[in-house]
């Protein structure tokens, strides 16, 4: 998967989509106004400036890749916001603006991604620049509020107000990095706010509180407050490395593992990679979320796996061929095979009904009698059906003619065949693909990305 | 815990009066209760948020932290106090008396803190930033008091308990050792909750415990994952394992004779998880093997040996993508290499041959013997274990034998049982088993054979 992504030669100006631009610019601007700025005041209290920096550029360097390529900083995030909301260190009441914060941190985080580069690892400008987008509101709006009496007297109102912005800062990194994913994968602004909430929420609390805790306790114990509030932060991120370590692991395997149909000759090389993809860009298309678009993918690549328990294999794989009865029983298999793992109870149920038609006009699966469920097979498993046939007629194929008349025969089904949603969706993937063959296809299809990369 | 002896009865009540009457006496005065109230809560609150460590014995909780950090702040008395709101917590599970112990238990330990607290030279109250770095010896010393104190008394308990059930699995020195440590890290929190309290009042637990209960979190998504995932190469394993009757749980059970080995010869744990994947993944490429050649009763061409010998590459193929794997794809790739050179696909001989293959190796074979097959019964442990050491040396690796040999001497085997054959397409059968090293695959020869 990797090797195909790079047989492509792209030029720099291709990787980046226009939200993306419009992100880097903006920060860019931001940053060079406000190193310019500091430069001709100096910086004010040096020291905490180094301290801050270099806790900034450790956490860059300790760089997080959550579920989901999402690319994240837990340390040197934390670190630029609390940089940003500091009031007091020791009894000594601090000074700098925000344009020091925004510099600070820049320096950081280019010193921090030095170590990257240097290896090799490609540089996520796009991420690096949401996140300082959002240290730099926060210290905008706070640098000038802290210097208010009231504000230094009062911890209650201080801490409302630190709250309230550490919280703003990460609702607007969340909004920021859905932005660019619907830029790259064409998901729906609603669907990647939502998907990207719920991955950044538990790792944004401990980021969130990390920063405020930094903030205050400098008050009490000076500059070692970053050291000693960064530990647990430490010790939060490298369980999340496992966690996603293992999500990657798992996705890998499934992956691997339903290639074993291929190698066994039950069907075409490629066909369930190709199924599954084209599976989950149709998904994406239709705004399923991240979690049932996980299930939809597992499913479309082990969509074929109960051919293992047949003895011999179908001639050319297609299940398209075969009698429904036949592809109703390669169905039950699979579902039966995965509902052995006990624990993907959802994608057995997709790959079970795969083959059942949009609208019931009278055929009924085996042992259903058919009234169990009035509204038809789960939209997964319909989106599967239109991806296996559309895969079993165009096969590798990169022809575009050959792909519209595929498209043009399933829309002739959809009266009770498949789902029209589903082929329309198809055929919008499919006409986009054929404009950038392949390419725009293998990065929009894949749920995770960069979960190919070894680390 | 309905039945417990006279003697753990009178050790609870002992623990119990010693903690109601350390706090009855006071002194009461100057006694903060706002905070003592805040810091209760956030007792309870962490108790009811406890781990199970063990089914219905052994779990643990972050009100350590809130302990310590009352020693600091409403000093000996305050924290027994704080100890004791432990009771409170919200948890099903412990009966009365083992909620009680634990109560008592909490508020002693938290008293002597307190006390030593005291005694080295800490001022109770609200931590200043010229109390910093005096305050941490004395803190140091009342965390290691209320550590010992907490797991001293405790271990009383499952000491005079350890008969009640006789077959639960030992206590492992290790888990105690962890459990110690941890405590220890929690109990550090306590400072720094105590530090915060100077700025934020109450809201410092709040924020000084979010990071870890998001550590927690993730540490329980990552042990959901993982049995997920377990769970998952087993179910796939086992559906390229249906096509044949005869091989049915034989990759579960070569990963288990792998891990035998490798623990045996005392492996490191991270590479005793990647040799159990790759016993459950050693066979995946016999599905490119055609049926018609694994059904064969007679001497196998040569076309069709070679067929057979490029299995261990198929499943190379397969699972080459799964980023962990890395020594266990050497172990799948060359399972069926020889110590002598002649084995394949490689002929790789003797320590070229990756450690992890001359495990699987070992394994396989065994369990390939031990299982029936289609021209013969099942063996019985013990010739199985002589074949073995006839081929130790020339086909198996002897110090991996004889590891195997002494860890199934002590943990046993379980062979699994003769399938029954009950006809239908589902399955096909083996007629000859590559694995199998007592009736090797009869190849023609080509230089007689035509």
């Amino acid at each position: 998967m990797t090797s195909r992504r790079h047989e492509l030669r792209r030029y720099p100006w291709h990787m980046r989509d226009s939200g993306q631009l419009l992100l880097i610019a903006a920060a860019g601007v931001w940053l060079v106004a406000s190193v310019a700025q500091t430069a001709a005041a100096g910086l004010v209290d040096p020291r905490d400036a180094i301290a801050f920096g270099a806790l900034i550029a450790f956490g860059e360097l300790l760089r997080l890749n959550l579920p989901g390529d999402r690319e994240t900083a837990p340390i040197g995030f934390a670190g630029a916001l609390a940089y940003a909301l500091l009031i007091r260190v020791g009894t000594h009441v601090v000074h700098h603006t925000a344009q020091q914060v925004v510099t600070v941190a820049t320096i950081g985080m280019i010193i921090g991604a030095l170590p990257h580069l240097a290896v090799g690892r490609p540089a996520r400008v796009s991420r690096m620049a949401a996140r300082l987008i959002c240290v730099a509101c926060v210290a905008y709006i706070f640098r000038p509020l802290a210097g208010i009496t009231a504000i230094e007297r009062h911890w209650g109102l201080a801490f409302s107000l630190m709250t309230g912005l550490t919280l703003l800062a990460l609702l607007l990194e969340a909004m920021l990095t859905a932005l660019l994913r619907v830029d790259e994968q064409r998901a729906r602004f609603k669907v990647a706010l939502v998907d990207e909430l719920r991955v950044q929420l538990p790792l944004g609390a401990a980021v969130g509180a990390s920063a405020l805790l930094i903030a205050f306790a400098a008050e009490v114990m000076g500059l070692a407050a970053l050291a000693v509030f960064t530990a647990p932060l430490l010790v939060t991120q490298v369980q999340f490395r496992r966690w996603s370590g293992i999500r990657t692991t798992y996705l890998q395997t499934v992956r691997a593992l339903a290639k074993v149909t291929e190698i066994g000759g039950y069907v075409e090389i490629g066909h369930s990679e190709r199924v599954s993809r084209l599976a989950v860009a149709i998904g994406r298309e239709l705004g399923i979320h991240e979690p049932q678009l996980l299930e939809l993918e597992y499913a479309a690549l082990m969509h074929d796996i109960g051919q293992l328990s047949l003895s011999e294999p179908i001639p050319g794989g297609a299940t398209v061929l075969v009698s429904r009865r036949d592809q109703q029983r390669i169905a039950e298999l699979g579902a039966d095979v995965i509902q052995q793992a006990q624990v993907l109870d959802s994608v057995a149920e997709i790959v079970r009904r795969q083959n059942e038609p949009y609208r019931d006009l009278g055929f009924v699966p085996n042992g259903l009698a058919g009234h169990e469920e009035p509204n038809g097979p789960p939209l997964s498993s319909r989106i599967i059906k239109a991806a296996n046939a559309f895969d079993d007629l165009v096969g590798s194929s990169l022809d575009p003619a050959r792909a519209a008349a595929a498209v043009e025969q399933l829309r002739l089904d959809t009266a009770s065949e498949f789902d029209p949603g589903a082929v329309e969706a198809l055929s919008r993937v499919v006409r986009r693909s054929s404009v950038y063959p392949v390419a725009l296809l293998s990065r929009e299809a894949t749920i995770f990305p960069g979960d190919d990369r070894r680390e | 815990m309905g039945k417990l002896s006279r003697v753990t009865r009178l050790y609870i009540g002992a623990v119990v009066l010693v903690a109601v009457v350390l706090i009855a006496r006071g002194p009461f005065s100057g006694l903060s209760w706002r905070d003592v109230f805040f810091l209760g809560i956030l007792a309870i609150l962490s108790e009811s948020r406890a781990t199970q460590l063990r089914q219905g014995q052994l779990s643990w909780s972050a009100s350590t932290a809130a302990t310590l950090a009352s020693v600091v702040l409403v000093g000996p008395i305050g924290a027994a106090i704080v100890g004791a709101c432990t009771a409170l917590g919200i948890r099903r599970g412990p009966s009365f008396l083992q909620r009680l112990f634990n109560t008592a238990n909490y508020a002693l330990s938290a008293y002597l803190a307190g006390r030593t607290f005291l005694a080295l030279g800490g001022h109770v109250g609200l931590p200043e930033e010229s109390s910093f770095p005096l305050i941490i010896a004395p803190f140091a010393g009342a965390a290691v008091v209320h550590v010992m104190a907490n797991h001293g008394l405790l271990s009383g308990i499952l000491w005079l308990t350890r008969d009640a059930k006789p077959n639960r699995p030992r206590t492992g020195v290790g888990l105690s050792v962890r459990l110690l440590l941890s405590d220890l890290g929690y109990a550090a929190y306590g400072l720094l909750i105590a530090a915060l309290w100077t700025v934020v009042g109450p809201f410092a637990p709040l924020l000084v415990l979010i990071p870890l209960y998001v550590a927690r979190w993730a540490v329980a998504q990552f042990a959901e994952q993982q049995k997920a995932y377990e769970a998952t190469v087993g179910a796939l394993c086992q559906a390229v394992e249906t096509k044949d009757l005869y091989t049915r749980g034989h990759s579960d059970r070569v990963s288990r004779g792998s891990v035998m080995i490798a623990r045996e010869i005392g492996m490191h744990g991270d590479r005793v998880e990647a040799i159990r994947y790759a016993g459950m993944l050693h066979d995946v490429g016999k599905l490119g093997v055609p049926t018609k050649v694994l059904r064969k009763t007679g001497k196998l061409t040569e076309e069709e040996y070679a067929a057979i010998q490029l299995h261990p590459m198929r499943g190379l193929d397969i699972v080459r993508e799964i980023g962990f794997l890395d020594e266990a794809l050497a172990g799948i790739m060359h399972h069926h290499e020889r110590i002598d050179g002649r084995g394949y696909p490689m002929g790789l001989a003797g320590d070229e041959i990756p450690e992890f293959a001359r495990v699987l190796a070992v394994a396989d074979a065994f369990d390939s013997m031990t299982s029936t097959r289609s021209y013969r019964g099942a063996r019985p442990v013990d010739e199985a274990i002589a074949e073995l050491r006839k081929w130790s040396g020339t086909q198996f690796d002897p110090a991996f034998v004889d590891a195997f040999v002494a860890a199934l001497k002590r943990e046993g085997w379980q062979r699994p049982e003769a399938p029954t054959i009950a006809g239908g397409d589902l399955a096909s059968v083996t007629a000859q088993d590559h694995d199998d090293p007592s009736s090797p695959l009869r190849v023609i020869d080509s230089r007689l054979g035509r």
